[in-house]
């Protein structure tokens, strides 16, 4: 064997072993962990290491519940990591990292939690402890699972709604808020006051997807469009709830003009933070979420301010006093290393009237245990109520969850952003070329 | 005589060849042992991760399951059906072809006034130095409040002086010259290397020049260009590399510039905000990767832009000094 033969071979050898450790390495440990104990434990003890999303003010909530946790259970010590996004964790998870309790503000990400096992699957626990599921509000049940594998817990949901600026409305002559989009857009064009440059100075209501909450998600309920067909497939093309969305935002967005929106929404200050549009008056109507009512009350106390259920498409009346719910949800981690502790701080947060009702009380989100709801410690004023009577309503909906996460509405969000621009000529066929994207990326999730 | 001698000879080299291939593999094993360390490095960091890319690139895998093996399934997806892609890669491009040669002629510009320069030399050096140790992050953070349209001091200053007030990173059509200011306004990395090259040039080429009586351009193209080549090729080669990768500014800009700043709750980040006129290959891999967890798909986006990298790096080593006229930088 010549030289060149022999080094031939020696890389060849070297680069199928390194194909084949390659092969070994990647991928990640299966859910190995043995099932629970019959009975509950008398007594817990042991470390727990607990993440959320949660930061600031809404971090010191979560923590407060911690802290009556402890005092609950003093042989536990629970390890705190606050300000974890999804992604975070979820790389986290992958990558064999000991997490113990997993707090996600996303939905959308169920899917891929439960059928990939990176959350463990909570029944035998439920089942074992009696939890009364049935005190969940059935769209929260849905939306805590996938496929029927329960795989979180609901830990306090966001339901979004129309908040608007009493003194705004008024000083237009308007006593109620609107009830359909049209009258929205009536008034929105009628509060809308400009400078000397002709530039926006107070937006009635700000239409562009992307500004703060306005996302095609959260609008759908009022069109009572729906994402998919019942094989899976996208039905953004041929359920005509969408095209009417579209439509009715696209003649908000030419009301104003598409680059004096941008120009507004370039200077209306961080969502979160107390430069907030709305909060500082420049914008008199919008949707959020229930907790902004705490954000206002930290950050802007002296607004008058009102809320409502979002205006319904003019077609659909009937939609009205619906809107989007979507939730935090919480769960154990695959790799956790003491798992009775954590899913007993799981059953703590989400089933514990007091508790859900005191974290409730300070951010504001809305209880999804029953006994919370109908609690009389909950604090409900008349512009948190909204947001109850919006979660109670059963035509209220939520995103799907898929195996393949949020990436359906990334691809939605993406031609609605080229749509309002004007880049798009032909709505239908953007529709159908988008509901092609959105299967055909689904398509990398299966086997071809 | 002859038989004897050369048995002889076979019998006394025999042991010294032993030795001398003995003394070779030690020598080897010390030099090997020196470069352990490298190797390693380059073996865990670098042809692992590679060759794990690559398998992975042929798989269905979310990071969360075993990757299933699926053929070229994630190559036939992203030659045609990846409309984002497209725009990825043409951002991409259109970043690489205007960004790396305006940062190359502002920095070469820059450096050669600073060779002139009699007084001051420190002070202009540290100047334009100075926002090559920004945070990228930090720096993008500041240029979008600066051009911020509605309440930026550059558009103020622009209405003060009658003078249009552009949209910068919130207009599509300028979001991505914004981004080549922001690129402009750090060159202090390749500046300083310019500088250096330029001092290097030796003085009796330009006195010989001046004797023949050459031109200013005449002296800038024949002598001071091929001096400076290798380093000219230097900041093609790492800056094409660059701005294949082109991600944070990308992201920061974006995710600024459309209010969406935020971790938590809330609205996505609007990818490639404004109209997806800063979404960059590199911003759809990681999107594609770690927000959808096509991580099987991501690998495949990951060789491909391993290979044209490395196309790029071939052609200009090849190529570039033919561009330059140096023969040093073809070699």
């Amino acid at each position: 064997m010549n030289i060149r033969l022999r080094r031939a071979t020696a890389l060849s050898a070297s680069a199928v072993a390194l194909a084949l450790l390659a092969t070994a390495c990647s991928g990640s440990s299966s859910d190995t962990a043995s099932p629970p104990a019959s009975s509950a434990p008398a007594k817990l003890t042991g470390t727990v290491e607990f993440w959320h999303f949660f930061t600031d003010r809404e971090a010191k909530a979560i923590q407060a519940a911690v802290d009556r946790f402890q005092a609950a259970n003093p042989g536990v010590k629970v390890d705190v990591k606050s300000g974890q996004d999804d992604d975070k964790t979820i790389q986290a998870i992958a990558a064999g990292q000991p997490i113990d309790v997993v707090l996600s503000y996303s939905t959308d990400q169920i899917g891929k939690f439960c059928s990939t096992g990176a959350w463990k699957d909570l029944t035998p626990y439920v089942q074992r402890d009696k939890v009364d599921l049935n005190q969940i509000p059935t769209v929260v049940r849905d939306y805590t699972q996938f496929d029927n594998k329960r795989c979180s817990m609901p830990m306090l949901s966001d339901t979004y709604g129309l908040y608007y600026n009493k003194k705004l409305l008024a000083a237009a002559g308007y006593t109620e808020p609107p009830k359909t989009l049209s009258e929205l857009r009536a008034m929105a064009t009628k509060l809308t006051t400009y400078d000397a440059k002709g530039n926006i100075a107070v937006a009635g209501f700000v239409p562009t997807f992307g500004f703060y909450e306005n996302a095609p998600a959260h609008f759908a309920p009022s069109f009572g469009a729906t994402w998919f067909t019942s094989d899976g497939k996208s039905n953004v093309a041929n359920d005509p709830a969408w095209a009417s969305m579209l439509t009715w935002q696209k003649s908000m967005v030419d009301d104003y003009g598409y680059d004096k929106l941008t120009r507004f929404t370039a200077g209306a200050g961080d969502e979160f933070s107390a430069a907030n549009a709305f909060e500082k008056g420049k914008v008199a109507m919008m949707i959020d979420g229930e907790y902004r009512n705490a954000f206002i009350k930290a950050e802007a106390s002296s607004l008058s301010y009102g809320t409502a259920p979002f205006p319904a498409a003019d077609d659909k009346s009937d939609l009205y006093g619906s809107g989007y719910v979507t939730g935090n949800v919480i769960g154990i981690g695959r790799g956790a290393q003491n798992p009775e502790a954590a899913w007993a701080l799981i059953k703590f947060l989400t089933t514990d009237t007091d508790t859900v009702v005191a974290v409730a009380n300070t951010i504001k989100n809305v209880p999804t245990w029953t006994p919370a709801l109908q609690s009389p410690a909950l604090e409900k004023d008349a512009n948190y109520q909204t947001f109850l009577d919006v979660f109670a309503n059963a035509k209220s909906s939520t995103t799907p969850a898929t195996a393949s996460g949020k990436g359906y509405q990334d691809t939605f969000a993406k031609f609605a952003t080229d749509w309002q621009a004007g880049k798009v000529s032909d709505l239908q066929a953007g529709l159908k070329d988008t509901a092609q994207q959105i299967d055909d990326q689904s398509s990398l999730g299966q086997n071809p | 005589m002859t038989t004897a001698t050369l048995e002889r000879g076979a019998g006394a080299t025999a042991p010294a060849r032993a030795g001398r291939t003995s003394r070779r593999w030690r020598r080897r094993l010390v030099v090997l042992s020196f470069l352990a360390p490298w190797l390693l490095g380059t073996l865990i960091f670098f042809v692992y991760p590679l060759i794990d890319t690559l398998y992975l690139s042929f798989t269905r895998y979310d990071l969360l399951s075993q990757p299933v093996w699926v053929g070229f399934h994630n190559y036939v997806f992203m030659f045609t059906k990846d409309q984002q892609l497209r725009q990825a890669a043409f951002n991409t491009l259109w970043l690489t072809v205007i960004l790396v040669p305006a940062r190359m002629l502002f920095a070469l510009a820059v450096a050669t006034l600073m060779v002139r320069l009699k007084s001051g030399v420190g002070i202009f050096r540290t100047v334009f130095y100075l926002p090559a140790l920004v945070p990228p992050v930090a720096g993008v953070l500041a240029f979008v409040f600066l051009f911020n349209p509605a309440t930026g001091p550059v558009n103020q200053v622009l209405g003060a002086l009658g003078l249009p007030e552009p949209l910068w990173f919130n207009d599509p059509n300028l979001s991505k010259p914004s981004l080549v200011l922001l690129g402009m306004w750090g060159i202090g990395d390749i500046m300083i290397i310019f500088l250096a090259g330029l001092l290097d040039v030796p003085r009796e080429q330009y006195e010989a020049a001046a004797l023949d009586g050459v031109n200013p351009w005449q002296r800038f193209r024949y002598v001071t260009l091929p001096n400076v080549s290798p380093v000219l090729m230097f900041a093609a080669i790492t800056g094409i590399i660059a701005a294949l990768q082109y991600f944070t500014e990308a992201v920061v800009a974006a995710s600024v510039a459309s209010g969406q700043a935020t971790t938590g709750g809330g609205n996505a980040n609007i990818l490639g905000y404004p109209e997806g006129s800063t979404l960059t290959y590199a911003q759809w891999l990681y999107v594609m990767g770690f927000k959808n967890f096509y991580l099987g798909y991501a690998s495949a986006l990951a060789v491909i832009m391993f290979v044209v990298s490395l196309s790029f790096t071939l052609v200009l080593l090849r190529r570039g000094g033919e561009l330059l006229g140096s023969e040093e930088a073809t070699s």
